[in-house]
């Protein structure tokens, strides 16, 4: 019997911060609980025992209540009750809010896989890799349905709901291979939309992200979509440009047409490419076409690692003047396109020719 | 009263109690028809707020002119239902049919005009997923956006839907009483049937004018949208 | 048993010999039609009987399935569409044609007018409506659910049941909405009664405890239900059109589903247990012989537990990407709805101190329900504890917590409710041994099938996984034989209670000795109950012997 047993886990590993909190946290509640679960059951099985008919004629007194007794187990739970609100509280609002200096990986789930972008522009599906002690922070988004996101060693789980960005952190503290899960129903092969994490010290991690041979950062591939899509035809350099340069746009704060003030996050760039007419800067007119349908959630994440890492007087000028995107050379934003040559602009495919 | 034996239901004591018990349950129904209704206004509500230029602009589309004549007819069939009520207690048949059918009669009034809102609705392109042209909000000034449009819009078909699915149980029940009050079972010992689908009738209106404002009133009209 | 005392109350003439009258309510008309068009609350009370334990027996069945699938991690038995399509069928049947309507159809149905000490419910043709009205919403269900089924669990939850599942969910959801309103029909008809028909002297607190947890679930069902078949009417709409509510497309949003659903499902849990409650409250007292502990505290505990249950849907919500404080506000509200519920497991200890227990089996099944909801409600605690849910939402852990609340606590309470009032239902008494035997095997089965359960949540297993790591095996193969063991003692009733019927010893009016108005009358009662209206003088649990009390 005890061979059997010897490989069943009853309990989960622990590999972040998180593990450990949220442990004490449960710990505490078993034991309060547990010991609550104790006292019904022995008073149940005691009076069951001391007070078990003996004869027909038994007789019983008339008790009621008491209300003082009554009184104190309505209110004596209330006090334990408050050390397990404010303990899960303080764990569940420390896991929402990433430290500044965390590592942002951007996941995104799809029937039935999960895929991961690194900062460096490397991709990966299934496994990801993290460094040993170095706070992560997820931003997921789904393509379809609602997944969710779950990894039992580091006990944080976080729903990826369609149509917005979702963020989540943890610190590994454990090298090892643990398990992640879609933990919220997401049809057919649900059960099967499973992964690995991988936690590695720091420099296995490297040489990981050199092994994955990613073609540009994100944010180079990001500028290659912007050229691509043509977004510099409007977001330009140019005196005669129709949209807002995007310079140091990133997490400031801008004034709407409205007048009300927006923090330009992940989440109101990402709308402002899907729905652009939504939440137009002061001053600007709503001419730009959505891009739903063109840019998926990865080609999102490109742009948007693009638009965060813009700097002033990195914008490309419009782009009659710029060489086809397609064929440009890889290279950082920061090189200005040379006027070159006048092909026509490129048309990218499927498109009726309107950006 | 309670002589009345042949009125009484088996298990109720007396008339008083089997009356009181009908109007209670009828009361206990309309609050289950407020959280189907709440749950609906509910949803239309937390999207109002959150894209109210859009809601406002295709608000502005919906016929407000039919909307208000349609509140109108449905007022006066409220007037005519109590009549009914009214006639039956007095004892006065003629008055109580004659009341019947003309809330019957305003009750198809009411679903004239929405057919016609409806049909003039498709002609205008405001029926998502049968006949609707995103292009033209976009291009409207300001532009709106289609897919909010959108939203709104099926929330005005599912509101006045499920308003007009309640107006068709309630010309059933009423040709329900017209039955009985040829046969002349409804006298004034037993005035509880029209009672009670008078009350559902009233309740019924009284959605009509929640409707009315949340629906065609959210937006801007000018006087030459008010035409049929 | 047959020389029992009818103690308090209505004082009665010592009980005859135990002997089935002459006419009753069953006997008093012949032929299908005398049942079919019956408004007799008795008789559709054994309509639903006979309806909820067909479909206890298909959603068990689905259950059974799905703990042979999960006994190989590679999930062998079954591909991944059918074990999706399965526990999809397990969940719609439990929830809303056997759990939600079984206490109150049934039991409520057939004893709630008599404790009241009524001829019937308020609405008779109301009733039999309902019952019909449940059967079509079943058949509806059943047919969708056996011609192709539908894979989207029984939570509905956007934007994979209106974009992405290929299967008949828009049936299924007609068929729920349908037997929703029977739901409304049965919560109006019992509120009314319940204000309206109680007999003289039978005020609010000489109210049976059960009456009073089953005002609470009317309450429940009459307010809650509309919003879940609004809910569902909206995603009907958005699945058949393409244009709704939820989609992100348009700017909808996928959560306000969420929002709607758990309006209704988290209060409908207290459909489940407050009658559940009622029952236990009546069999405690009757088989301790002793009055209820703190009726007062007891009863206001149905209404709060009815009155906070409406404000915590959201704690379903803790990781679907809520603000931390709003997230704050429903965990804290989840601890308060808590309480009540407290409140009573303590009482209903209390009320056994110094009492005459005999272990009969309503009393078997009951003390195994406060043993097992006490757990339910206990990792309800850890569950609201927003540190801890972010771990083991949507694990096992959660499929272990509700089972021990629904099965542990709404079943248990129905066995033991079941039992208890059999005997005035059908005149005859049930083989003791036998079903004494039933009540162990399904506390053992029970235990083994959901305790695993909480240490696979723990560690990490999701649930609706059709295929599992291989490590999660052992504690499957436990479960798994758990259930088995579970399915036995849930068989063996439905034997020995049909054959009571046939060979069962007449009963008498008043088998346990007990107080309620329902006792009152000859089992099977007559078609109008009482021949009397019973006139109450006293509060409902007049058991004591002695005058005397020592506490208070
Ligand atoms: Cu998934
Ligand atoms: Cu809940």
């Amino acid at each position: 019997m005890n061979a059997i047993f010897a490989d069943v886990p009853l309990f989960p590993e622990r590999a972040s911060t998180t593990a450990y909190q949220v442990d004490a946290l449960f710990f505490f509640l078993c034991a309060v609980c547990g010991g609550m679960a104790v006292l019904v059951a022995a008073l149940l099985l005691y009076f069951s025992f001391k007070y078990r008919r003996r004869g027909e004629d038994d007789r019983t007194p008339r008790i009621t209540g008491n209300h003082r007794l009554e009184w104190f187990w309505t209110i004596a739970p209330l006090f334990v009750f408050v050390v397990m609100f404010v303990w899960g509280a303080k764990i569940y609002t420390s896991v929402s809010e990433p430290p500044p200096d965390a590592m942002e990986i951007f996941v995104i789930g799809k029937q039935w896989m999960w895929k991961f972008q690194y900062p460096g522009g490397e991709r990966a599906i299934e496994n990801l890799y993290v460094p040993v002690d170095q706070p992560i922070k997820l931003t997921l988004a789904s393509e379809d349905v609602i997944h969710d996101f779950f990894v039992p060693a580091f006990r944080t789980k976080i729903d990826v709901i369609p149509g917005r960005y979702v963020q989540i952190w943890f610190r590994p503290t454990k090298v090892g291979e643990y398990h992640l899960f879609c933990s919220q129903y997401c049809g057919t092969n649900h059960s099967q939309m499973i992964g690995k994490v991988f936690v590695v010290e720091r420099d296995d991690f490297r040489k990981y992200l050199d092994g994955r041979k990613a073609t540009g950062s994100l944010a180079d591939q990001g500028w290659q979509l912007f050229l691509k899509f043509q977004c510099n035809t409007c977001h330009s350099s140019n005196a005669e440009a129709r949209a807002p340069v995007l310079e140091g746009l990133a997490n400031n704060m801008v004034t709407l047409n409205n007048g009300k003030k927006v923090r330009a996050d992940d989440g109101y760039l990402r709308e402002s490419i899907l729905n652009p007419e939504e939440k137009v800067v002061q001053g600007w007119q709503p001419i730009m076409p959505t891009y739903k349908g063109q840019a998926n959630e990865e080609d999102i994440i490109k742009l948007l690692a693009y638009i965060k890492s813009l700097k002033p007087g990195q914008t490309p000028s419009r782009n009659e003047n710029s060489s086809p995107p397609l064929d440009a050379p890889r290279v950082p934003p920061k090189e200005k396109i040379e006027p070159g040559d006048r092909k026509p602009p490129y048309q990218p495919e499927g498109q009726n020719g309107k950006p | 009263m309670s002589t009345n034996r042949g009125l009484v239901a088996h298990h109720f004591e007396d008339i008083e109690q089997q009356r009181d018990v009908e109007a209670f349950g009828m009361w206990m129904f309309l609050a289950t028809e407020i959280l189907i209704f709440g749950a609906v206004f509910t949803a239309y509500t937390v999207y109002r707020l959150r894209y109210a230029a859009d809601f406002e602009a295709a608000s502005s589309k919906l016929n407000v002119l039919i909307g208000s004549i349609n509140t109108i007819v449905l007022l006066t069939s409220s007037l005519t239902m109590v009549l009914a009520v009214h006639a039956t207690r007095a004892g006065r048949p003629k008055m109580l049919m004659i009341c019947l059918l003309l809330t019957i009669f305003f009750g198809l009034t009411f679903f004239g005009f929405k057919a016609v809102e409806y049909y003039e609705d498709y002609e205008e392109a405001l029926v998502p997923g049968l006949r609707f042209d995103p292009g033209e909000w976009a291009e409207r000034s300001p532009p709106a956006n289609a897919g909010h449009v959108q939203l709104m819009l099926v929330f005005y078909y599912i509101m006045t839907g499920l308003h007009a699915v309640h107006m068709i149980v309630g010309i059933g029940l009423l040709t329900w009483l017209v039955y009985r009050a040829r046969r002349g079972t409804l006298t004034p010992a037993r005035y509880m049937a029209v009672e009670v689908v008078g009350l559902y009738w009233h309740f019924v209106d009284i959605v009509w004018i929640f409707l009315l404002p949340l629906l065609y009133l959210a937006g801007t009209h000018r006087a030459s949208d008010l035409h049929f | 048993m047959s020389d029992a005392i009818v103690r308090g109350f209505v004082p009665q003439a010592k009980a005859r010999p135990p002997r089935t009258p002459e006419t009753h309510y069953l006997n008093v008309e012949y032929g299908v039609k005398s049942w079919l068009l019956t408004t007799d609350h008795k008789r559709i009370a054994i309509l639903y009987l006979i309806a909820v334990t067909a479909l206890f027996l298909l959603g068990g069945a689905a259950a059974t399935m799905i703990r042979l699938n999960l006994m190989t991690p590679r999930g062998e038995l079954l591909p991944a569409d059918t074990y999706n399509k399965l526990f999809s069928a397990h969940g719609i049947i439990m929830v809303w044609f056997f759990l939600v309507p079984v206490v109150p159809t049934v039991l409520g149905n057939f004893i709630l007018p008599m404790m009241v000490g009524a001829r019937d419910l308020a609405f008779p043709k109301l009733n039999l409506i309902s019952w019909y009205i449940f059967t079509i919403g079943g058949i509806i269900t059943l047919w969708a659910i056996l011609a192709g089924g539908v894979d989207t669990g029984w939570t509905f939850y956007t934007p994979f049941s209106t974009k992405a599942a290929r299967t008949n969910v828009i049936p299924t959801i007609i068929g729920i909405f349908i037997s929703g309103f029977s739901s409304i029909l049965t919560g109006l008809n019992f509120i009314a009664t319940l204000h309206r028909m109680r007999a003289p002297g039978m005020t609010w607190t000489r109210m049976p405890l059960f009456l009073w947890s089953s005002y609470a679930t009317s309450v429940i069902l009459l307010l809650a239900t509309p919003v879940l078949a609004m809910a569902l009417i909206l995603v009907g709409v958005e699945r058949a059109w393409g244009i709704g509510i939820f989609d992100p497309d348009l700017g909808g949003d996928p959560i306000l589903f969420q929002h709607l659903f758990w309006f209704y499902s988290h209060p409908v849990v207290y459909v489940m247990v407050l009658p559940a409650m009622g029952i236990v409250s009546e069999i405690i007292t009757c088989f301790s012989r002793k009055p209820i502990f703190g009726y007062i505290f007891v009863a206001w505990a149905s209404v709060g537990i009815a009155v906070l249950g409406f404000l915590v849907w959201a704690h379903h919500m803790f990781v679907a990407g809520q603000s931390v404080y709003s997230a704050q506000v429903f965990s804290a509200l989840s601890y308060l709805v808590a309480v009540p519920s407290a409140i009573k497991v303590f009482n209903w200890t209390a009320t056994l101190y110094k009492g005459s227990i005999s272990f009969e089996t309503p009393m078997l099944f009951a003390l195994g329900f406060i043993a097992l909801f006490t757990m339910g409600g206990l990792t309800g605690l850890m569950l609201a504890a927003l540190g801890v849910d972010m771990h083991v939402h949507d694990t096992y852990f959660i499929i272990a917590h509700f089972h021990f609340i629904m099965v542990g606590g709404t079943v248990m309470a129905y066995m033991a409710g079941l039992h208890y009032w059999w005997p005035k239902m059908t005149g005859r008494m049930y083989s003791d041994f036998l079903s004494k035997l039933s009540a162990l095997i399904i506390f053992v089965g029970f235990i083994l099938t959901f305790l695993p359960q909480f240490v696979l949540g723990y560690l990490g297993m999701p649930r609706r996984y059709h295929v599992y790591p291989p490590e999660f095996q052992i504690l499957n193969v436990m479960s798994s034989a758990g259930a088995s063991i579970l399915a036995v003692g849930y068989l063996l009733p439905l034997i020995y209670l049909i054959w009571s019927l046939f060979a069962g010893k007449a009963a008498g009016p008043n088998p346990w000795g007990a107080t309620g108005l329902e006792w009152q009358t000859p089992s099977p009662p007559p078609p109008h109950n009482f021949d009397e209206t019973p006139v109450v003088t006293s509060g409902p649990y007049e058991y004591a012997t002695e005058e005397i009390t020592d506490v208070h």
